[in-house]
C-alpha cells in the first residue's frame, strides 16, 4: 500500500511537471497548427535562467519560498522571451509557407539552442543550486512512504500555474483573443483583434510555463545540462498528443496519465522501459485516435 | 439622388484587381459606397463577391488599384487597423466562433470599438433585435441553428459601432421567413443612419432594398447603377431575376 502511495506521489509530480510542458505545446499549437519542436529547449533555457539568477542574486545566502519565486519569475520570463524571440525570427517569416518548412525550421531551432547552449553554459551538467529552499529536515516518512517536500513543493506550485493559465484563458480579454485566433486568424483579424501580437502573447505564455517547469525539475532532480530538454520535450509532446494536441484541459490530463503509467511500468513492471513507453503510447494514439483522448472536435482549442 | 458625386462616400473602389496565385479573381472593380445609403454587390456563385468584401478588410491584398475610405488608402492596412477605422463585417458562412458562448462572440464584436461605455448599450440593442441571443447567451455558438448562428454574426458586426457595416450572403440557406427578418432589420439600421455593403446571390431582394446596385460577373462589373434601374433592366431581370 506504501508503494502504492509512493508512486502517485511520484507520478503526479512527474505528471505536473509534464503537464507545464505539455501547456505550451498545446497553445502554440492551437495558434499556429505548429509543433514547436524547440519547446524542450526553451524549458532548458528556463532552468538555466533559474539557476544563474539563484547564483548571481546570491538567492541560496537567503533561503526561502520568497528566493525560490524569485528564481521561478526570472526563469519564466527569460523563458517567455526566448519563446518571443524565437516566434519572430523563425516562425513568422514562414507563417504563408507550406507546413513541413515550418516542421523543419523547428528541428533547426531546436538544435541550434541545444548546441549554442554547449557553446555557452558548457555541456557538462551543472548542480541546481537546490539549497534555496532549507528543506533537509523536512522529509516526511510514515513506514516505507518517503515523501519529498520538493516534489509537493513542485506539484503545488505547477497546479497554480496552471489554474492562473485556465484564469487567463476562460475568463479574460487576452484568453478569449487566443481562443477566437486557434479558432480562426482570419475571423479574429475581422474583429479587430491583432492576431500577430496575440501569437506572440500566446508564444510568451506557454514559454514562461516551461521555464516554470525547468527550475521545478532543477530542484527535484538537481543537475541540469543543455540537452536535458530532450527527452521531457518529446514525453510532454506525447502528452499533448494523448490529450488531444490544441485541447488545454486535454494536455493537463494527458501529462497526468503519463506520468502514472511510465510510474507504474517502472515500479511494478520493468525499470528499462521508462522512456519506451512514451514512445509506445505516441504509437498507439496515432494509430487509433490521433484526435487524442479529448479530441472530439476543436473543442476549446488555444 | 441618383448623384452620386454630390454624396458623401465613405467607400471607394478604384479599378480594383485581386489574384489568388494564378487565379484572377477581381478585374478592375470599381464602384462608390455613399454615406447612410445601402449599397448591394449582386453576382452568381464565384463572381468574386467574398473577395471583394476580403479585399476592404484588407484579408487579400489588392494587386492594382485602390480602397479608400473617405479618401485614405486603406488597401494595404492590417484587417485589425481596418476594422479600427470602423468597418466591420459579418463573414460568409455564418463565421462565427463556434468554440465560444453566444456572450463571448459579441464580446469579440467590440473588442475595437471606438466607446467602451456604449457596450452595454449595444448589448442590450443587439438582443433587442435578436432576442433568441439572449436567450442563448451563456450557450457555445456551435449549438445555435444557422438562422440563429446569423444573426449572431451580424449583431457582433455591430458591436464594433461601425461606420460601414459589410454583410456577406446573410441569406445563405436560410428559411425565407429568417430571410425576411434580417432584411427587415438591415433596412432598419440603414434607416438609423448606418451605411451598409451588402453581398448577396438572392439579387432580388437585395435589389428591392438597396440604393444601389453593383452587378459582378466573373470577377468584373457588368452593371450599377440606382436599384430603380436596375430592377427595369431587361438585362437585370433575364440574367439574375430569373424571368
Ligand atoms: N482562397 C482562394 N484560392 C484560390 N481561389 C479562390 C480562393 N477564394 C476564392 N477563389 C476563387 O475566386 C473566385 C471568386 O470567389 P469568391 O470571391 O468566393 O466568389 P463569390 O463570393 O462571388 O461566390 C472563384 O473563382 C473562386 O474559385
Ligand atoms: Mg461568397
Amino acid at each position: 500500500m506504501d508503494q502504492f502511495l509512493q508512486h502517485i506521489i511520484n507520478a503526479l509530480s512527474l505528471g505536473s511537471i509534464y503537464a507545464l510542458i505539455a501547456l505550451g505545446y498545446t497553445m502554440v499549437f492551437g495558434v499556429l497548427q505548429l509543433i514547436n519542436f524547440a519547446h524542450g529547449e526553451i524549458y532548458m533555457l528556463g532552468a538555466f535562467a533559474g539557476m544563474y539568477t539563484i547564483r548571481w542574486l546570491r538567492l541560496e545566502q537567503h533561503p526561502g519560498i520568497g528566493s525560490l519565486l524569485i528564481a521561478l519569475f526570472a526563469a519564466m520570463a527569460a523563458s517567455a522571451l526566448a519563446g518571443f524571440i524565437i516566434e519572430r525570427l523563425a516562425y513568422r517569416p514562414l507563417r504563408k509557407s507550406p507546413r513541413i518548412n515550418l516542421l523543419i525550421t523547428a528541428v533547426g531551432v531546436s538544435l541550434f539552442l541545444q548546441y549554442t547552449g554547449q557553446l555557452v553554459f558548457g555541456s557538462d551538467p551543472q548542480f541546481f543550486p537546490v539549497g534555496i529552499l532549507e528543506l533537509d529536515g523536512y522529509t516526511w516518512t510514515y513506514g516505507e512512504l518517503v515523501i519529498e517536500p520538493m516534489q509537493i513543493v513542485a506539484l503545488v506550485l505547477s497546479i497554480i500555474l496552471m489554474l492562473v493559465l485556465q484564469y487567463i484563458i476562460f475568463k479574460t480579454r487576452l484568453g478569449r483573443a487566443m481562443r477566437a485566433v486557434s479558432f480562426n486568424h482570419d475571423l479574429a483579424s475581422l474583429m479587430g483583434i491583432p492576431t500577430n501580437r496575440i501569437i506572440s502573447a500566446t508564444f510568451m505564455l506557454g514559454s514562461a510555463l516551461a521555464g516554470a517547469a525547468g527550475v521545478l525539475v532543477g530542484l527535484i532532480y538537481p543537475k541540469i545540462e543543455p540537452l536535458m530538454g530532450t527527452m521531457p520535450g518529446l514525453k510532454a509532446f506525447v502528452a499533448a498528443v494523448l490529450g488531444g494536441v490544441g485541447n488545454v484541459t486535454g494536455a493537463v490530463l494527458g501529462a497526468f496519465t503519463l506520468g502514472l503509467a511510465e510510474e507504474f511500468l517502472v515500479g511494478y513492471w520493468v525499470s528499462t522501459y521508462r522512456d519506451a513507453l512514451a514512445f509506445a503510447i505516441l504509437i498507439l494514439i496515432l494509430l487509433f485516435k490521433p484526435s487524442g483522448l479529448l479530441g472530439v472536435h476543436r473543442a476549446e482549442k488555444v | 439622388m441618383t448623384n452620386i458625386e454630390s454624396e458623401s462616400v465613405v467607400l471607394s473602389v478604384k479599378d480594383a484587381s485581386v489574384h489568388y496565385g494564378m487565379v484572377q479573381a477581381l478585374r478592375g472593380v470599381s464602384f462608390d459606397v455613399p454615406k447612410g445609403k445601402i449599397v448591394t454587390l449582386v453576382g452568381a456563385n464565384g463572381a468574386g463577391k467574398t473577395t471583394m468584401l476580403r479585399a476592404i478588410s484588407g484579408l487579400v491584398k489588392v494587386s492594382r488599384g485602390a480602397i479608400q475610405h473617405h479618401g485614405v488608402a486603406i488597401s494595404s492596412m492590417q484587417p485589425h487597423e481596418i476594422v479600427r477605422r470602423r468597418i466591420c463585417q459579418s463573414p460568409e458562412g455564418r463565421g462565427i466562433f463556434l468554440n465560444l458562448t453566444v456572450e463571448e462572440n459579441l464580446d469579440l464584436g467590440a473588442w475595437a470599438a471606438p466607446d467602451k461605455s456604449a457596450y452595454k448599450v449595444n448589448l442590450e440593442r443587439g438582443f433587442d433585435m435578436f432576442p433568441r441571443l439572449k436567450e442563448r447567451r451563456r450557450q457555445n455558438a456551435g449549438t445555435l441553428s444557422g438562422g440563429e448562428q446569423q444573426m449572431l454574426a451580424i449583431a457582433r458586426a455591430l458591436m464594433g459601432q461601425p461606420e460601414l457595416l459589410l454583410l456577406d450572403e446573410p441569406s445563405l440557406g436560410l428559411a425565407p421567413q429568417i430571410i425576411e427578418k434580417i432584411f427587415e432589420i438591415v433596412q432598419r439600421i440603414n434607416r438609423e443612419g448606418m451605411t451598409i455593403l451588402l453581398v448577396e446571390q438572392n439579387a432580388l431582394q437585395a435589389l428591392q432594398i438597396a440604393h444601389h446596385g453593383v452587378v459582378l460577373e466573373t470577377g468584373s462589373v457588368v452593371l450599377q447603377g440606382p436599384t430603380r434601374e436596375l430592377l427595369a433592366s431587361d438585362e437585370v431581370r433575364k440574367a439574375y431575376l430569373g424571368e
